[in-house]
């Protein structure tokens, strides 16, 4: 069983729920504690939460195009077969634009005078190791100014496999762009979780359908609940999407949450909801 | 001499557009005959690379010279490449008064990126 956990919107409480629902798994009534994906990449946070002691690690690195410009007719079909304008050919030059390139390897393949060959470009790293609880860690770490996350997202969902019968929970990234489809994709289910303002709701909408394009089924969190306005639930009624569970505007959360607590150590009664809604979860996939 | 403008509408009395890859138009000039061709810019729906794909057009047109407001660090690299000079509008409000003023030498010649990467590529963070 693979859970993403996602939002759209930022600042909705992705992580807090992410990392309580695995510690609620880990108490030993799995079969195995959770594998836990940080897979926001850009800003990994969930460390903060589980402390895992890495003892892995591994670079991440994309194949780019190197052109020989002693082979370069300057014919254009590289530039031509690429669809991210990585590749250019002005003239009697041929320029590659590696932070553009997503590696396909089209201009390589396809190149008649075989005057491309691929050179790997580091993009961050991947790493890996027990955290609290007995819980599997794993996340990636894009390199500073690196601009394409999903490589990274990738490989890591590549090499931190889980043992049969373990669950997988995925910290996805904010937002409902590449990064997130990519932290989405392949699970079985995906938690959304948001806030019950019009931008909580703006950006749900965007993750359903993203959830929906990606055939998974999706259920919904309202986190800070009773704190905006009725938008949110009245479109999960419409849209017939689950309200999973409700984590009420509160100030203790809050403070235990700056002190980096999971609603686990704040409230102990959510050890045994996550464990409900995990089972909840269960039942709606296995239907 | 051939020369490329980003402009809003397909038309030499158009207003400029002030930006190079998205730009609506690139108005092909003939800056003697003031014979001018639109068309709509092919960077403009690219999810990245916009600049780029806008500079390939422009060398495949073969012109000497392109006249927008502002060009990126990609687009920059890429017709500098090709030995394309790049100017920029300025306050220029027509592609009709840019030609005029290209033509008696009143607009900045650009020999560097006149801003930094839009969103490093389209996988940015929203």
């Amino acid at each position: 069983m693979i859970l993403a956990v996602a939002s759209g919107k930022g600042g909705t409480g992705k992580t807090t729920v992410a990392a309580s629902l695995a510690i609620s798994l880990a108490d030993g009534q799995c079969s195995a504690p959770p594998l836990f994906l940080d897979c926001d990449v850009e800003a990994p946070n969930a460390h903060l939460f589980l402390h895992p002691e890495f003892d892995e690690q591994r670079e991440v690195s994309l194949l780019v195009p190197t052109v020989d410009e002693a082979r370069c007719t300057h014919c254009g079909k590289c530039a031509e077969v690429c669809q991210y304008h990585a590749i250019a050919v002005l003239g009697k030059k041929t320029l590659v634009f590696p932070q553009l390139c997503h590696g396909c390897g089209s201009c390589t393949a396809l190149c008649p005078e075989r005057a491309i060959s691929e050179t790997p470009s580091r993009m961050g790293v991947i790493e890996r190791g027990p955290a609290r609880d007995g819980i599997l860690f794993a996340r990636g770490v894009l390199d500073v100014g690196q601009p394409m996350a999903v490589p990274v997202i990738r490989q890591l969902k590549k090499w931190a496999v889980p043992q049969p019968g373990q669950v997988v929970v995925r910290d996805a990234p904010p937002g409902t762009s590449c990064p997130v489809v990519e932290a989405m994709r392949g699970a079985d289910y995906v938690v959304l979780v948001t806030e019950p303002t019009p931008f909580g709701l703006h950006d749900l909408r965007l993750a359903v359908q993203g959830g929906r394009e990606l055939n998974i089924p999706v259920g919904v969190i309202i986190n800070r609940d009773g704190s905006g306005d009725v938008g949110v639930d009245e479109f999960c009624a419409a849209e017939g999407l689950p309200v999973l569970m409700r984590v009420p505007f509160e100030r203790t959360i809050a403070e235990g949450f700056a002190r980096g607590q999971t609603l686990i150590e704040i409230h102990p009664e959510y050890a045994e909801r996550f464990r409900q809604l995990f089972a909840d979860i269960v039942g709606r996939v296995s239907q | 001499m051939k020369i490329i403008l980003s402009t809003a509408s397909p038309s030499l009395d158009s207003d400029i557009d002030p930006r190079f890859g998205r730009g609506a138009y690139l108005l092909v000039v003939d800056i003697e005959s003031l014979k001018w061709e639109a068309h709509p810019n092919p960077g403009v729906n690219a999810s990245g690379g916009a600049g780029i794909r806008a500079a390939q057009f422009v060398t495949d047109q073969k012109a000497e010279a392109v006249l927008s407001g502002d060009f990126g660090p990609h687009a920059f690299a890429a017709l500098q490449a090709a030995s394309v000079s790049m100017y920029v509008y300025g306050d220029c409000r027509t592609a009709r008064e840019a030609v005029e003023r290209f033509k008696a030498g009143n607009l900045e010649r650009v020999g560097a990126a006149t801003r930094g990467e839009c969103d490093g590529g389209h996988h940015g963070q929203a």
